[in-house]
């Protein structure tokens, strides 16, 4: 067998070595730490939790964990409620954003080809500048003496301006708007592949073009479909820069609950519980994009 | 003067490159299987078989992209065991180009020279030579996607020569061109082989394409090599019924052996009322065996009349097919047996009265020394 | 091809880039507002750009803000190609399946989690938070945005162009640097451009990781967002779109160029 020097093989051996330590250590290593935390007591002190994992006492480390910040999250119901709705308002999220972008990704695909690169171009453009700054824009709009309800009255549709800052309404349109491109790019990558003549065929077999759509363009673009709701959804799930700026105080998003947990509360361990949970919810979902990720780009090659 | 070529058959001669017993696997499957091969200097060698065969690995591990599981290869003498490609004396023209697109036809052409440290010079010296050689002296300063497939083609061809390689690899090198193409194409390839005196191994599924270049071709199938030799006695005498029927066109005829008669074998087949006789005389068949007869369509004759009592080797059927090429015609006729035989007929005169016409009866003979026997 | 859009194709894209265009096109217009009422038009003026500039904490807060990204960007965008190398070239080696999780679940899992579990990890090793704890966080997470992106050009990537290289005498190395390096450079550059918007952009993370003398760009915005509308922070958004549009516009412009070179070689 042919055989490589050893520097070789070492320096070779750098390549995965270095991102996989980094990612151990600044990835995997904080979750485990995020673990440790959500079971240990609440306590004042700076940092606000007392460790339990004295680094040389194993013994007694499983004896002093205990369950206290998942049976205060069970037991009150804002976090349960708060979980249900950030799922509630992720799922009808991604809905909308479906109906949104199909149209749109759609178009995209049909353009002439030499348009393409620039339409992708333009639904990326948006998503470089500022998350914050293009929700901020929305404040102007929603608000009841904003845009919209200035054009609105103006136009004299309505007589009383709408209330829609500070609602759940508002949570849905930011959330679309901001991530629109993140469904519509994923769709518009197997719509675009799609070849002409399928359609062509299915018209020449005597399906009208409605049922073509359903039959033969949904189904070749359910990859597309899937990751694009993935993309959307999990992100969407743990939102909180959306509801902050745009929902009401009534809005409960469970990424919300962490962060004043974290800042308001300062409660260490039950924000890290709540951390815990939204993973747990989360993880099926992460698993099928990662597998669909990987598979698409074992596809490709 | 290439007629007297043929160190294969000189006991003495010292080959350039020896496959030892090489074996090679990925996993389960076997891609080379206890291999052994000799290529002389000078030669132009052909791998030819279908795809997956385990051609493009043999070739691959001669240029250092893989390395045998077992056996032993030598190049020049040297064992080429744990020698990474880019230490090779081996060159490689790849099926896709490879050519590099971010550097111009003469950056591609320099690339392997620069790899050696040459002078400045006598890189600048050695490209134009190239560039003569393949005539693409106008393009020199054109980006790979600025030239024709035929142009990019020749310029993998001058990058894989520029360093003189004492073998130079070729991956499908005409697989990509158009036929017209890749017939000029096979013609200058063996002018520039003769004329740089350099060992070339090609790799084909083309049967046409090894043919015409090859001065010995290696038929291989399932990671075995079948039959090397000159393409003369590949398609005259193909040593299985694999090669007979990869290799052109053929009729096989199956039967068994009745015995030999004046150094004439007599075959007992069904598809003819009166055992066949062939003339083969170096197979060793004993009564009784099953054997195979192949018969290439241009040595069958294909008539109206009776060829009378005393013709041998007379098939009969009727005419089921007849295609018309221009230079050939080919007939299909189908026997009593429900075989359908291929039967050529060059179109030597402009006009024929009365030709052959569908759903004839007809009779179809074939000299002795025309026909094969395959053992089975 | 020379195929028409049917009416109802335009509609949905004239809708569609509407509805992602017209809110940032109001921000800008009235960025020039000169009425400090951020819904109501007062005239033209560019009165709150000079505001901004002499507002010293917004001044100090940009310039930590592009020293974060500059730094993150550089060190996300070598450890994201080392890694999309490892993905792509190393085949199956143990620890895959956990590297490969490693590297997409950042990118769709909630910042509030990611900024959390790396503030206690810093807690932990008990490093103090600030600029250095926002830059590796930065670090972590845009690593694998870059991945992604070089990931995808080395897939279709033509390995025999490597071979040809090797087979010409260039030893492993330089044939990385001669071949495969240009050949990939244009997805480099694009994933360091996404490391950088992303880390200028982000205000969860650097929010939990965030100390004394570390205060970001979108912390402050968002601290004044929390106050209400204001022109001084539409003004401030007006020039970090200029900025991205006219960076985003050249990148497109550099790639295009690419795109039309690679194209033209496929056939």
């Amino acid at each position: 067998m042919h055989k490589r020097p050893l520097t070789r093989r070492l320096s070779e051996g750098l390549v995965p070595a270095v991102p996989f330590l980094w990612l151990c250590l600044l990835f995997l290593v904080p979750f485990l730490i995020v673990l440790k935390i959500s079971l240990s007591d609440p306590a004042i002190a700076q940092p606000p939790y007392r460790p339990v994992f004295d680094w040389s006492d194993i013994a007694g480390f499983f004896s002093q964990l205990n369950l206290e910040n998942y049976e205060l999250l069970v037991g009150d119901d804002l976090y349960l409620r708060a979980l249900l709705s950030s799922v509630r308002i992720a799922a009808v999220s991604t809905l909308l954003l479906l109906l949104v972008g199909f149209p749109i990704a759609y178009a995209m695909a049909r353009a002439p080809e030499r348009y393409r690169s620039l339409l992708v171009a333009l639904v990326i453009l948006p998503f470089w500048t500022s998350f914050l700054i293009r929700i901020y824009a929305w404040i102007a709009i929603l608000k009841p003496d904003g845009f919209l309800n200035q054009v609105l009255m103006g136009a004299g549709l309505i007589s009383e301006p709408l209330g829609i800052l500070n609602t759940e309404t508002a949570v849905f349109i930011g959330i679309v708007y901001a991530y629109l491109p993140f469904m519509v790019l994923p769709l518009y990558a197997t719509l675009e592949k799609m070849d002409d003549t399928l359609l062509e065929a299915a018209l020449d077999l005597g399906s009208t073009p409605w049922r073509s759509f359903w039959t033969i363009t949904v189904p070749l673009a359910m990859p597309g479909i899937l990751a694009g709701s993935l993309l959307c959804f999990i992100p969407a799930v743990g939102e909180f820069v959306i509801p902050d700026l745009l929902g009401g105080s009534e809005t409960l998003m469970i990424g919300r609950q962490l962060w004043s947990e974290f800042f308001s509360n300062r409660d260490w361990p039950l924000a890290s519980s709540v951390a815990i949970v939204l993973l747990i919810i989360l993880v099926v979902p992460i698993v099928i994009y990662r597998d669909a990720e990987a598979r698409r780009v074992e596809n490709v090659r | 003067m290439r007629r007297t070529f043929a160190p294969w058959s000189d006991p003495d001669a010292k080959p350039l490159i020896r496959f030892e017993n090489v074996t090679k696997r990925f996993g389960d499957a076997v891609a080379a299987d206890n291999l052994t091969l000799n290529i002389f200097e000078g030669e132009f060698f052909c791998l030819l078989g279908p795809s997956g065969c385990g051609k493009t690995t043999l070739m691959r591990m001669l240029a250092g992209f893989e390395f045998p599981s077992e056996g032993v290869i030598t190049l020049a003498g040297q064992n080429l065991a744990g020698v990474p490609p880019y230490r090779r004396p081996v060159n490689m023209m790849f099926q896709s180009y490879a050519l590099f697109p971010h550097m111009s036809v003469e950056k591609n052409i320099a690339f392997g020279l620069k790899q050696d440290g040459l002078p400045k010079g006598e890189i600048v010296a050695r490209v134009g030579e190239m560039l003569r050689l393949v005539q693409l002296e106008k393009l020199a300063r054109r980006y790979p996607s600025q030239l024709s497939g035929g142009q990019r083609q020749r310029v993998a061809l001058a990058r894989a020569l520029a360093k003189k390689p004492k073998v130079l690899l070729l991956d499908e090198p005409l697989g990509a061109l158009d036929k017209k193409l890749r017939e000029e194409t096979q013609f200058e390839l063996m002018d520039i082989q003769h004329d740089l005196g350099m060992t070339f191994i090609v790799v084909t599924h083309d049967q046409e394409e090894a043919m015409t270049m090859a001065d010995r071709i290696a038929v291989m199938d399932h990671g075995r090599i079948v039959q090397v030799a000159t393409p003369g006695e590949i398609y005259e005498q193909p040593k299985t019924r694999f090669i007979a029927e990869f290799v052109g066109d053929v009729n096989i005829l199956e039967g068994h052996v009745l015995g030999q008669e004046n150094g004439l074998w007599r075959v007992q087949t069904p598809s003819a009322e009166v055992p066949l006789t062939i003339d083969d005389p170096d197979e060793v068949l004993h009564s009784g065996q099953a054997v195979a007869i192949a018969v290439r369509p241009e040595k069958m004759v294909i008539q109206r009349e009776w060829p009378g009592p005393d013709a041998i080797n007379v098939l009969t059927g009727e005419v089921w097919d007849i295609g018309y090429l221009g230079d050939w015609t080919v007939y299909r006729v189908r026997l009593a047996t429900g075989e359908i035989l291929r039967v050529t007929r060059a179109n030597a005169s402009r006009f024929v009265e009365n030709p052959i016409d569908w759903d004839e009866q007809v009779y179809i003979t074939f000299a002795p020394d025309a026909a094969v026997i395959l053992a089975e | 091809m020379t195929r028409r859009l049917s009416p109802f194709n335009v509609t949905a894209l004239v809708l569609g880039f509407a509805f992602l265009y017209l809110p940032i096109l109001l921000l800008v217009v009235y960025s020039f507002n000169a009425s400090r009422l951020v819904t109501v038009w007062g005239g033209f003026s560019t009165r709150w750009y000079g505001m901004l500039f002499r507002n010293e904490a917004l001044m100090e807060a940009a310039w930590v803000t592009f020293r974060i990204a500059l730094l993150t960007a550089s060190v996300a965008t070598i450890l994201g190609t080392l890694a999309a190398l490892a993905l792509t070239r190393y085949g199956r080696f143990p620890g895959l399946t956990l590297f490969t999780g490693m590297v997409y679940a950042p990118m769709v899992m909630p910042e509030v989690i990611t900024g959390l579990s790396l503030l206690l990890f810093f807690v932990a090793i008990g490093l103090d938070r600030g600029f250095w704890t926002i830059t590796l966080a930065h670090t972590t997470l845009t690593m694998c945005f870059v991945t992604v992106v070089v990931q995808a050009r080395l897939v279709t990537f033509d390995r025999s162009l490597e071979e040809a290289a090797m087979d010409l005498g260039a030893p492993p190395l330089r044939t990385f640097f001669a071949v495969t390096l240009p050949l990939i450079a244009p997805s480099i550059v694009a994933g360091f451009l996404l490391a950088f918007t992303l880390s200028l952009d982000d205000l969860v993370i650097a929010s939990f990781n965030t100390g004394p003398g570390a205060t970001t760009l979108p912390i402050r915005i968002y601290s004044a967002v929390r106050l209400g509308l204001s022109p001084e922070v539409n003004a401030a958004s007006t020039i970090l779109i200029g900025i991205v549009t006219l960076g985003v516009i050249a990148a497109t412009l550099l790639s295009k160029r690419s795109v039309i070179r690679s194209r033209r070689n496929a056939h």
